[in-house]
């Protein structure tokens, strides 16, 4: 629906700006996210064709709040409550402004909202869907194209997000400090969600599922230009751009993957990763380190190796380490294993990833599995490597990697010939 | 994640069941299939009609033969699915524990492939 390029972009960064002043006129969070979805979808509909008004955030504010108005107005007569419509609906508001009456807000909402999103009482997928839709501007139809559902069960998770909010009270304001910097861990994990479920698309065919590296890079950068002082968001951003850096030349064009020693560099975009380079050595100077800064740390030195050869894997080993030491994971763990390997050997490598083995969290992910049969193959081990791939690639849901660790697999049994 | 949930009777064992057992598990089924519809997780799902219905196709060296009946003989035979999406596979197996058939016979919950990925 959404052709105009220009006008889908206005319409994403407007969105939670105009939401933001419905819901301090309005109240009701719920209602008002209904409201402003429709005038965003009537300017994705009208302004390609009659151009973008003067004002558009103002366009925006009018049309929304007239149906907001509209529709607190039919409530209100139908419950015969109107003794209670002037208490709740300021004078003004029945009114559209001006076009240019509306003045840009002294501070902007985008960050409350995020908040309300992604507040802990939502499950993740409930929180990924509302940040889309409230916070990005996304259509329920395009989000749910993003996640490969019917639309009718986005539009589910959606409503249900939203009657979980009403029914829990939650209220649309800034976390109060004790807890902000937690909340704020949410915010980023959300985002975080978005960006991973885009890259791991990106090689394939869904390419309205890539988009969301977009997306999550987009409000990612509203966040930072909000909190430019925290340096896990700074962490994130960077974190992002360094991996979304690599998107060309992470497949082939069949859609086969490039594993990261393979990857032709010169396909990597050096724009990002200067960005992202710039971006994470900043925070690190001048902020509390933090897992976000540490991951984005290691893109980076990953980024600065013109050849796989030339990676300074000691580097890696120490960020791997201070890493685990706050942010302990068997994710981590397995990574470190890697570099691990790479500076002391496969032998050293395996001997980090039996630790992993009685952990339940991972011991059965196929993730383990294919680190554990990439180690054995440096070791020379080609049996118990083969061993390893087919185990990994049976546990596997991942078309695209089930063909990789098949190929790696397929590989030695020719070396065994 | 998303997850398949396939469903196994036994036809000729069903059609034992009393009317209002039938009428029971029907029921069941419809109130499960509601909660997930308004929980968000479910993605669709059919019901096939009796294994006596199957046309099951075979081409050997280019020649396409087509016979009546099941491709494998057995009992118990696939008379539905489920597609979902939950949070884990524990919450998967936690739905197939209530559909009604695996208390007689047994429902499998499989895990869909991902067209996506992450180079390694």
């Amino acid at each position: 629906m959404r052709t105009d390029a220009r006008v889908e972009d206005l319409l994403r960064r407007l969105a939670p700006q105009v939401l933001g002043v419905l819901v301090r006129r309005h109240g009701q969070f719920d209602a008002c996210e209904d409201a402003v979805q429709e005038a965003l979808l009537a300017a994705a509909v009208g302004w390609p064709e009659e151009g973008i008004p003067g004002n558009p955030r103002g366009w925006l504010i009018t049309v929304a709040d007239r149906r907001m108005t509209d529709q607190l107005r039919s409530e209100h007569a139908r419950r015969q409550r109107e003794d209670r419509v002037a208490a709740q609906v300021p004078a003004d508001s029945s009114h559209a402004p001006a076009p240019g009456a509306e003045q840009p807000p002294e501070h902007d909402d985008t960050l409350t909202l995020l908040f309300l999103c992604c507040h802990p009482a939502l499950s993740p997928s409930s929180q990924i869907a509302l940040t889309l839709r409230a916070v990005g501007g996304l259509t329920t139809a395009e989000i749910a194209s993003a996640f490969l559902v019917p639309e009718a069960t986005m539009a589910q998770r959606i409503l249900r997000a939203k009657q979980r909010i009403k029914a829990t009270g939650i209220t649309f304001r800034m976390p109060a400090e004790p807890e902000r910097g937690d909340r704020l861990r949410v915010v980023l994990h959300v985002l975080y969600l978005i960006f991973n479920e885009g890259y791991s698309a990106s090689s394939g065919p869904d390419l309205q599922r890539g988009e969301l590296t977009h997306e999550a890079i987009r409000l990612t950068r509203v966040v930072h230009r909000l909190l430019p002082d925290d340096g896990e968001v700074a962490g994130l951003l960077a974190l992002m751009l360094l991996t979304d850096a690599r998107r060309a030349a992470r497949s082939r064009p069949d859609g086969a993957l490039v594993p990261l020693a393979e990857q032709d560099r010169g396909r990597w975009n050096s724009e990002a990763i200067r960005e992202g380079i710039a971006l994470v050595t900043d925070a690190l100077t001048r902020t509390p380190v933090g897992p976000y800064q540490l991951q984005a740390a290691i893109a980076a030195v990953h980024a600065e190796a013109a050849r796989a050869d030339d990676t300074d894997w000691p580097q890696i080993v120490v960020l791997y380490e201070l890493l685990e030491r706050i942010s302990p994971n068997p994710v981590i763990t397995l990574n470190h294993a890697v570099a691990v390997a790479m500076v002391r050997g496969p032998r050293a490598g395996l001997e980090m990833l039996e630790t992993l083995d009685g952990d339940e969290r991972i011991a059965r992910h196929h993730r383990l599995e294919a680190v554990r049969a990439h180690l054995l193959e440096m070791a020379g081990d080609g049996a118990a490597a083969l061993s390893s791939y087919r185990i990994a690639a049976r546990r596997t849901t991942s078309l695209p990697e089930r063909r990789y660790l098949e190929s790696r697999a397929a590989r030695l049994t020719g070396d065994d010939r | 994640m998303r997850y398949m949930l396939l469903i196994y009777q036994n036809p000729a064992s069903f059609e034992t069941l009393s009317e209002e057992e039938r009428n029971a598990v029907m029921g069941e089924v419809g109130t499960i299939m509601g909660e997930l519809t308004e929980s968000g997780e479910w993605l669709g799902g059919e019901g096939l009609a009796d294994p006596s219905q199957t046309k099951t196709v075979k081409v050997r060296d280019g020649v396409p033969a087509v016979t009546d009946g099941p491709y494998l003989e057995a009992k118990e035979h696939l008379v539905g699915y489920c597609l979902l999406e939950c949070e884990s596979v524990e919450r998967a197996t936690d739905i197939a524990t209530r559909w009604p058939d695996a208390r007689w016979w047994g429902v499998e919950v499989r895990p869909l492939m991902d067209a996506a990925g992450t180079e390694m």
